[in-house]
Parts: C-alpha cells; structure tokens; sequence
C-alpha cells in the first residue's frame, strides 16, 4: 500500500472509537518540547536512573547487546554493540531502507481505530529492531520509552524484524517521571518472526496513575517461528487497553503470551492477548495472573482462533479479588474453525482462601506475611523459553516490582 | 507444658469439645484415639489457635503463658507445631519454600541440612520443587509435613492422623522419625520435646511409644490410660466398648 493511501486511511479512521476501553480525547495531549541526545544511558539525569532500573532498563549498558531511549517525543540515545543486530529510531529506518515500507502496517490495520490512526499522522518515533539472517543475538536488546513532561502525547511507531534463523531478545521498559500528573502513550508495534527465527519481548510498564496508555501489536510469525511474550505491570495507571495479537501463519508456528498483572488504587486495565493460529501444527499458549486491589478494575481477555490442521491452543487465565470494591473479569475464549484442534482453557477468579493463610502461620508467618507468600505464589509464573541469563533476570526484575508493591 | 482445662470450643456456631481436659508434661507424648468426628482436628485446631474455633470456656496455658488470645504465629513462635491432616495446597509456593519459612529462612535456596532431612524421608530435589500439597499423595502429604515439622523443630508437636492413607512400609519411616523428634530415642529424663499424636486407625502406635493414651468422644475425653491397653482395647473392641470398659474398671477401683 502507498504511504499516500495509509495516510488517507488514517484521516478517515481518525474519529473512530476503539472496540474496547474508554475514550481518549488525544488532542488533550501534546508532543512537547525536544530533549537534547545523550552520549551514553548513563548520562541520563540521576533523578531518571531508578525509572530505568524499574522498568528493567540497565543503565551501563552492561549485559546488553544494544540501547534505545525515547525521552517523550525524542530519541535520545541508541546505539548497538552487536555484529548483525540494527537498532535505530523508526524514523531513521525509514530514511536508511526504503524496503522497510513494505513492513508498514501489515500486521496491524492503520485504521484499527483513533490511536493506530493517530500514531500514523503525528507519529514520533518509536524503535525499530533487526536481526540478520541467521545471527542469534542472546544478549537482550533493551529500549525503553520513557515520558518525563506532562501532557505529553508518546506515540510511536515500532518495527520488530528477526529475520530468517535469527534470534532476538528484546527487553521493553516504559516508564514515566514523578513530576507527570498526566500523560498518552500510544504505542504501535508491529513483529515480524520469519522461518526458523525467534523474539523474546520482555516487557515492563512502569507507569504511574496518571498514565493513560494504549498499546496496539501484532506479530506475524512464519514456518517454525517462535514469539515469546512476557508482559508485567505492576504499578497503577489511569487506564490501558491493550489486546495484542499473533498470527501463527507458519507451519510449526509458536506463539506464547505470559503476562502477570497487578492492579492496584482506581487502575483500569482491560487487558489480553490473541493467537490466531493458520498454520498447519502451528501452537499458542496464553498464560495470565491478574490480581485486582484497592478499587482496581481488570478485564483479562484471551483468544485462540483455530483455523489450520492440528494447531494447539491452551488458555490458563488466574484472577485473584484483595478487595470488595476490585474487580477482576476474565473472559477466555476459543474458536475453532476445522476438525483438527485441540483448543482448551482454564479460567478462575477467587480470593485468597482462609485455610492457606492459617497454614502458613501455624509455620510462623504473621497474617500479613502469609498474604503476601500467597500473591507471590500465584503471580510465580515459570518464564520458559528465554536465554538463561535473561530468565534469571526477568525473574530478579519481578521480584524486584513485586518487592514495591508488597 | 501444656496445659487445657474446662475447654469447650465452638465451630460455625456448633459446640464441638465439650469441658475438656487435658495436661502434657514435658517430655511426653500422649496419644488420642477418636471416631471421626468426634473433634479430634478441633482440638489441636484450637490449640494452635485457628480463628474458627471459638473458645467459650476454659483455657489453655503452654509453657507457663496463657495463650488464648495469642494468634496462631505467636503460639508457633512459642515452640507449637502442628502437621495437618489435610493441609491446603497453594499455588506457586513450592515445598521447598514451606521448608525455609518454618525454619523462619527468608532465602530461596533450600538449606544443606534440610536435603539431609529431606532425604531421609524419601523425598527427592524434584518433589522439594512442586507446589506444596498439589497432587501429593496421602503418604506424600504426611512426609511433606513431617519434613515441615523437622525444619521448625517445635517443642510441642501434633500430628493429625500421620498415619492415615499411608502404605505400612512408610508407616515404620514416618513413626521411626516421629520417635526422633520426640525424644523417644532418649532417656526419659532427657526428653525435652513433648507431643500429641492423632490415629484413627492406632498403626502409628506400632512405632512409636507413647506416655499416655486418651479416647475422645462427642468432644470430651472419654477415657485415658496406659497406650497398650488403650490401643488394644481400641483396636479389639471399638471405640465406644473400650470406653464402657473404661468405665467398668474406674468403677471398680
Ligand atoms: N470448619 C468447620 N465447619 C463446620 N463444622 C466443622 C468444621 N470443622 C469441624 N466441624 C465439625 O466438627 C465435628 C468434629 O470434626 P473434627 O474435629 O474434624 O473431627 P475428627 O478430627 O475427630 O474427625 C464434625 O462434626 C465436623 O463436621
Ligand atoms: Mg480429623
């Protein structure tokens, strides 16, 4: 499609509502003034560092095998350290590969609703990841989007490309300053998993309740690909919706979304993830932990849709209610479109009961400690599929979040 | 060190132990039998403090304090501990974290010690890393909470039925152990640790010798003794012709 043509779209899809969560007046909402670049992450001001170490983002560098910060509506800082690996804004992607235009909106329809619409007519910025034919780059990737003005409207345009045999780690951290009483972050990325490679997408939102935050991806994973999500926010915001979604178009295609979500203060999350599976033997696995406090609202969605031979679909959502006033909606669905499926889902939502807290303070635990054993417990989801190093450390950022809550 | 007197307990509004007595010195382990039902669970429920189990008489002092109104984790820290007769499972919280938390360990890597332990009871790496109570057993149930116990070392233990749904040979493992956390193995006057046993069936009595033997019915002590006795006569004639029994020989004393 012409950039003319998407362009077109856009303008027309520009008042259209989104399908699911509250409307965003966007034009409430601005681009801000532009940030000076940095020569390394660490220059980043010291009253910045700890949002980055919250939202994963390592700031010497150490460990990783390329950075990327967008400050607001600026990028200030990307670089990579990697044979085979390329990181750069999207806007200077475009500038340098004219091919890339082909990766333009194929996975998610510019005129899906307002915010795909608006991220395509004021776009600014965004990431675009590569990784080469047959290079697998174990050390993570890290970029973190970040906003540190009020009122300002982040709406960037991401492009994930692991091409064939490659792998690619990626860790995402979005994070926002104390000083933002109020502020969009509309995000569109957009995946693309070619035969035989794999992405790992760790991501971490580290927003703060004033935060309203609408994300909008889509991966399109070929023959034998593997696209590995693992999704956590434990902070509140004002409001997300999000419902990424993974084409297993391939034969043998994998897909797998683990997100663990905790939701306190007046939080709004409707939140889930999608797996159409086309391909033939081609697999999806959505895993989600949602606890909901305080006032906090959460509707957990999943879906597999079933549509080539033998493809696998399990579902497993867990909801858990710390307050009378929460409110935690799951909704799993399946639809199967052929014979040759095996499609299944577990779904509960409860509270904490009774007995567990009594076991464990008849082993010594005080009421409160027991509670918090309990939640840790059920958020413990075993994170397979990443690079050990990275496993180990997703779990220790975690911990970490979880410590902050608890 | 234990000490119940005049104790009655309600349960959902249910009066389940009815005026019960009961004293252990330590270094004693008593025994008590029971049909089910008759408020055996109850009782150490209520020694441990659970909140469904309302006291409304009597009391109950240990070691000297009394701990009526003490919550379930000060009478732990106290020196009590208890092994469920069906503990709950909880997700995500492995066997192995149970382990650390009775012996009051923050970290997440299992003491040496505890392996040691853990071996002895059969237990592998591998089951120390399933989620606690999910899918065990009957017999992995018991090992798992004698593993527990071990780790705690309390000075005052109750079991709960540690020998109900439990193949005979690990029943000869779980009561060689029970002996050793209870000082069985020691000269009398070198018993510290004290316990209360619960066995429907009395097979744990095999292997384990106990002080003092009580049968319990409709939430009163019905009749107590000497173990031997007691358990044969359990065993030979049912729970309530052993406490006709009872009776008949106080009657006649
Ligand atoms: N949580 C509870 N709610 C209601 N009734 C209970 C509860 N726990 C025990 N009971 C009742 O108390 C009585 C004694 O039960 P329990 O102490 O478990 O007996 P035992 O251990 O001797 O088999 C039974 O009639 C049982 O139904
Ligand atoms: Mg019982």
């Amino acid at each position: 499609m012409m950039r003319k043509e998407l362009l077109e779209r856009a303008r027309r899809a520009k008042t259209k509502k989104a399908a699911l969560g509250e409307d965003i007046a966007i034009e409430n909402f601005v681009t801000g003034e532009e940030h000076e670049p940095l020569n390394s992450l660490n220059e980043i001001p010291d009253e910045y560092k700890q949002n980055l170490l919250d939202s994963g983002i390592e700031p010497s560098e150490k460990d990783r095998s390329g950075s990327f910060l967008q400050r607001d509506c600026s990028v200030v800082f990307s670089t990579v350290k990697y044979p085979g690996l390329e990181l750069m804004s999207t806007t200077e992607a475009f500038k340098k590969h004219d091919w890339l235009k082909d990766y333009l909106w194929k996975a998610i329809p510019v005129d899906m609703d307002k915010y795909t619409a608006d991220v395509e007519l004021d776009q600014t910025h965004g990431y675009f990841i590569r990784s080469e034919a047959g290079k697998k780059v174990t050390m993570p990737v890290q970029s973190c989007l970040f906003i540190t003005s009020d009122k300002i409207g982040q709406k960037v345009h991401n492009i994930v490309i692991a091409e064939e045999n490659s792998e690619l780690h990626i860790i995402t951290g979005c994070s926002v300053s104390h000083a933002v009483n109020s502020a969009l972050h509309l995000g569109v990325s957009e995946f693309y998993v070619k035969r035989g490679a794999k992405i790992t997408f760790t991501m971490i939102h580290n927003w703060s309740p004033g935060m309203e935050v609408r994300p909008r991806s889509a991966v399109i994973i070929e023959d034998d690909g593997v696209f590995i999500s693992n999704y956590i926010l434990m902070t509140p915001l004002k409001s997300l919706q999000m419902y990424p979604t993974a084409y297993c178009v391939g034969k043998n295609a994998r897909a797998t979304f683990q997100s663990i979500v905790y939701a306190p203060g007046d939080t709004k999350i409707d939140f889930g993830s999608r797996a159409v599976l086309q391909g033939e033997g081609s697999k999806a696995e959505i895993i989600s932990r949602a606890i909901a406090t305080d006032s906090a609202k959460i509707v957990a969605r999943s879906d597999v849709i079933g549509e080539g031979a033998n493809a696998k679909g399990h579902i497993e959502c867990r909801g858990l209610m710390l307050s009378d006033s929460a409110e935690v909606d799951s909704i799993p669905e399946l639809k199967a479109k052929l014979k040759d499926l095996d499609l299944s889902h577990e779904a509960a939502v409860g509270k904490i009961a009774e007995e567990e807290i009594q076991y464990l303070m008849a082993r010594g635990l005080s009421e409160e400690e027991a509670t918090s054993v309990i939640i840790r417990g059920f958020l413990n989801v075993d994170i397979t599929g990443l690079p050990e190093a990275l496993a180990r450390e997703t779990k220790k950022m975690f911990d970490m979040s979880l410590e902050k809550v608890m | 060190m234990l000490e119940i007197k005049d104790l009655t307990v309600e349960v959902e509004g249910k009066e389940i132990i009815n005026d019960l007595t009961l004293n252990i010195e330590r270094g004693e382990v008593h025994v008590l039998f029971g049909p089910n039902g008759c408020g055996k669970t109850t009782l150490l429920m209520t020694i441990l403090g659970l909140p469904n189990y309302k006291v409304r008489k009597g009391g109950i002092t240990f070691k000297g304090v009394n701990i009526i109104d003490l919550p379930t984790n000060e009478r732990v820290k106290l020196g009590m501990g208890m092994s469920f007769q069906h503990p709950p499972e909880i997700r995500g919280v492995k066997l192995g974290d149970m382990v650390n938390i009775a012996q009051g360990r923050k970290e997440e890597k299992i003491d040496e010690d505890v392996i040691e332990l853990a071996k002895r009871l059969n237990i592998s790496d591998d089951f120390l890393n399933r989620d606690v109570n999910r899918g065990f057993s009957g017999g992995e149930v018991k090992r798992s909470e004698i593993l527990q116990l071990l780790a705690q070392s309390p000075d005052f233990i109750m079991f709960d039925e540690p020998d109900s749904g439990v193949d005979v040979e690990n029943i000869e493992l779980i009561g060689r152990i029970l002996s050793e956390l209870l000082d069985r193995n020691k000269m009398p006057s070198k018993r510290k640790k004290a316990g209360l046993i619960i066995t429907h069936s009395g097979s744990i009595m095999r292997y384990i010798k106990a002080d003092r033997a009580h049968v319990m019915l409709e939430g009163r002590i019905a009749c107590s003794g000497m173990p031997n006795e007691i358990t044969k006569n359990v065993m030979e004639n049912g729970f309530e012709k052993c406490v006709e029994l009872c009776s008949e020989k106080e009657g006649t004393e």
